[in-house]
């Protein structure tokens, strides 16, 4: 029983092992005087210097967050509405067929949804560059925030509404005061996979940004195929520390959700769908 | 009659404004949904220099794209079926841990990781000075070339996908009635038995849709096939960057990607529908 037992803890402390080692690997030789990745020769903060004094890639890191945050913030707006809409629909029918179109955008491919948009803005004339970039984070973010938005919408008990509209409440009144603030946890799940999937996305953005713009992702590609330098290794230590923090502190807010909403036990998390 | 007359009165009692929410959520669908589909089939029927054809279609089955098409469904293959053997242990022994809701966000944390970032590690971890070199230099089996074959590709992509066949695989496990495998034992089912003939079963769901997550995300890499195996193998998705980006040659990029969005459908349908909304 003992010996068993011991082996199965073998097994998931390699599968550990495995997953962290590349990122373990990455964040040890950003620390290296040395060139490569490989001999460590010495301590040294230079190429976390170097990051901080490469203007070009700070003005890449601003425009990534600025993407980032102005597509959520107008992806969660708009997916809220989607799911609104979508719950407002009498038959069931009609919501789970626009449901199934709502993740025809989750499950495709990014190369489809990156070539596709680039078909798309080409035809309408859209310079590519920011404004195709931030449309497209837009884009596929929409149906995630409708996904984490709807159950709660479907949670929300019909007589609750009724209720507010008897005492006098306008349809404003009831979307601000009563709607809105039931699926509060939904929106901020949905803003929360809305900014994750815009700062991780690589595929889509390498087909829609131009010559001029470019977002952290496309930048590490482009630099990573003209071999290794030290100052990534650097730059992705500080990406996985503002990840591991945000991945944290949205664990937190979850679950402080889920002890108030209680009765739905199980899945911790609603956690995000491969993005490649 | 009174009940039905109820009903109605209650039914115009029922706010009767219209879905006005609907307006913008379907102009975003009719956008980024239908539009962008209709684009793709449009543009496959126009050869590079602008003129209507069905060449590229004609093109798409000769032996070229057929045999990177093949090839391309071989290694997505490969890649789910090692996902799921390594992943499906994990998952089993995840829900056997204590504080396994703890472990299972360590095991997907990674996945939040840049992808490229992951990948562009591996450069380091495979190169010929590299740790795994090293390994292989102390074990006695010498330097081998690793970065560039098939071994590092399908090891990456595993990699990269194995949070994604966890995760559905341990969320079907958990919604299991653990009563049935005491059942199962009490009825002198060797652990082998049980699980091929109770857990296995009952855990179909969460395998189908790990699949799903994986092979066709697998089908459409090319980023790491770029960067891991040296453009040495070429899938669906690599075909479609270099005519979008390299070649311009969109036509038939999007006959590639016609095609991709079909398998897409068919593999859909085969593991059902269900599924990836539910992570």
């Amino acid at each position: 029983m003992s010996s068993k037992f011991k082996v199965s803890h073998l097994y998931l402390w390699l599968v550990f092992i495995i997953l962290y080692a590349p990122i373990l690997y990455l964040a040890y030789y950003s620390f290296n005087s040395g060139e490569t990745m490989h001999g460590f020769e010495g301590f040294t903060w230079h190429w976390y210097r170097e990051v901080f004094a490469d203007t070009r890639l700070l003005i890449i890191l601003m425009n990534t967050i600025v993407i980032a945050l102005f597509s959520s913030v107008i992806s969660t707006i708009l997916g809220v509405i989607g799911a609104i809409a979508i719950h407002r629909l009498r038959k069931l029918q009609n919501q789970n067929a626009l449901l199934s179109l709502n993740n025809v955008l989750i499950v495709s491919p990014d190369v489809i949804i990156g070539a596709s948009f680039l078909i798309l803005f080409t035809m309408l004339g859209i310079k590519l560059g920011f404004a195709s970039v931030l449309i497209s984070h837009i884009a596929f973010s929409v149906p995630i925030v409708v996904i984490m938005v709807l159950p709660k919408l479907k949670e929300m008990s019909p007589t609750l509404l009724d209720a507010a509209r008897d005492l006098g409440a306008t349809e404003w009144d009831v979307l601000g005061k009563v709607v809105l603030p039931f699926i509060k946890s939904g929106i901020f799940a949905g803003f929360f996979m809305a900014l994750t999937y815009s700062l991780d996305d690589f595929a889509v953005t390498f087909f829609v940004t131009g010559n001029g713009f470019t977002t952290l992702s496309v930048e590490i590609y482009s630099r990573a195929r003209q071999g290794v330098s030290l100052s990534i290794n650097a730059l992705s230590t500080l990406i996985f520390l503002f990840t591991l923090a945000l991945v944290v502190g949205y664990y937190m807010i979850s679950r402080r959700g889920q002890n108030n909403s209680a009765g739905r036990k199980g899945r911790a998390v609603d956690w995000k769908v491969p993005n490649e | 009659m009174r009940p039905a007359a109820e009903a109605l009165a209650q039914n115009r009692s029922l706010p009767r404004s219209r879905n006005l929410y609907l307006v913008p959520y379907m102009l975003w669908m009719v956008l980024f949904v239908f539009a962008p589909i209709l684009l793709i089939v449009y543009d496959s029927l126009f050869d590079v220099e602008g003129a209507f054809t069905f060449s590229n279609y004609v093109h798409f089955f000769t032996p070229v794209y057929m045999k990177m098409t093949f090839s391309s469904f071989w290694y997505a293959f490969l890649i789910t079926a090692f996902s799921l053997l390594v992943g499906y242990p994990a998952a089993y022994l995840l829900t056997k841990t204590k504080h396994k809701q703890l472990w299972l966000l360590l095991i997907i944390l990674p996945s939040w990781i840049n992808l490229l970032l992951k990948t562009y590690a591996f450069i380091g971890l495979f190169g010929t000075y590299g740790a795994a070199n090293a390994i292989l230099k102390t074990i006695g089996i010498g330097q081998q070339q690793i970065l560039f074959t098939d071994f590092s590709f399908i090891f990456v992509s595993v990699y990269i996908f194995i949070p994604f066949m966890i995760l559905p695989v341990f969320n079907a496990l958990e919604e299991m009635n653990p009563s049935l495998i005491d059942a199962s034992r009490d009825l002198g089912a060797s652990p082998w038995t049980t699980f091929r003939r109770v857990i296995f079963p009952l855990t179909i769901n969460g395998v189908k849709s790990g699949c799903q997550a994986v092979f066709i995300p697998a089908l459409s890499l090319f980023m790491i096939t770029r960067l891991i195996a040296g453009s040495r193998i070429i899938t669906l998705g690599t075909a479609i960057e270099q005519h979008f980006l390299v070649t311009q040659d969109w036509g038939m990029g999007a006959t590639i990607a016609v095609f991709l969005i079909l398998a897409m459908a068919i593999i859909m349908v085969l593991t059902g529908t269900r599924g990836r909304t539910r992570r």
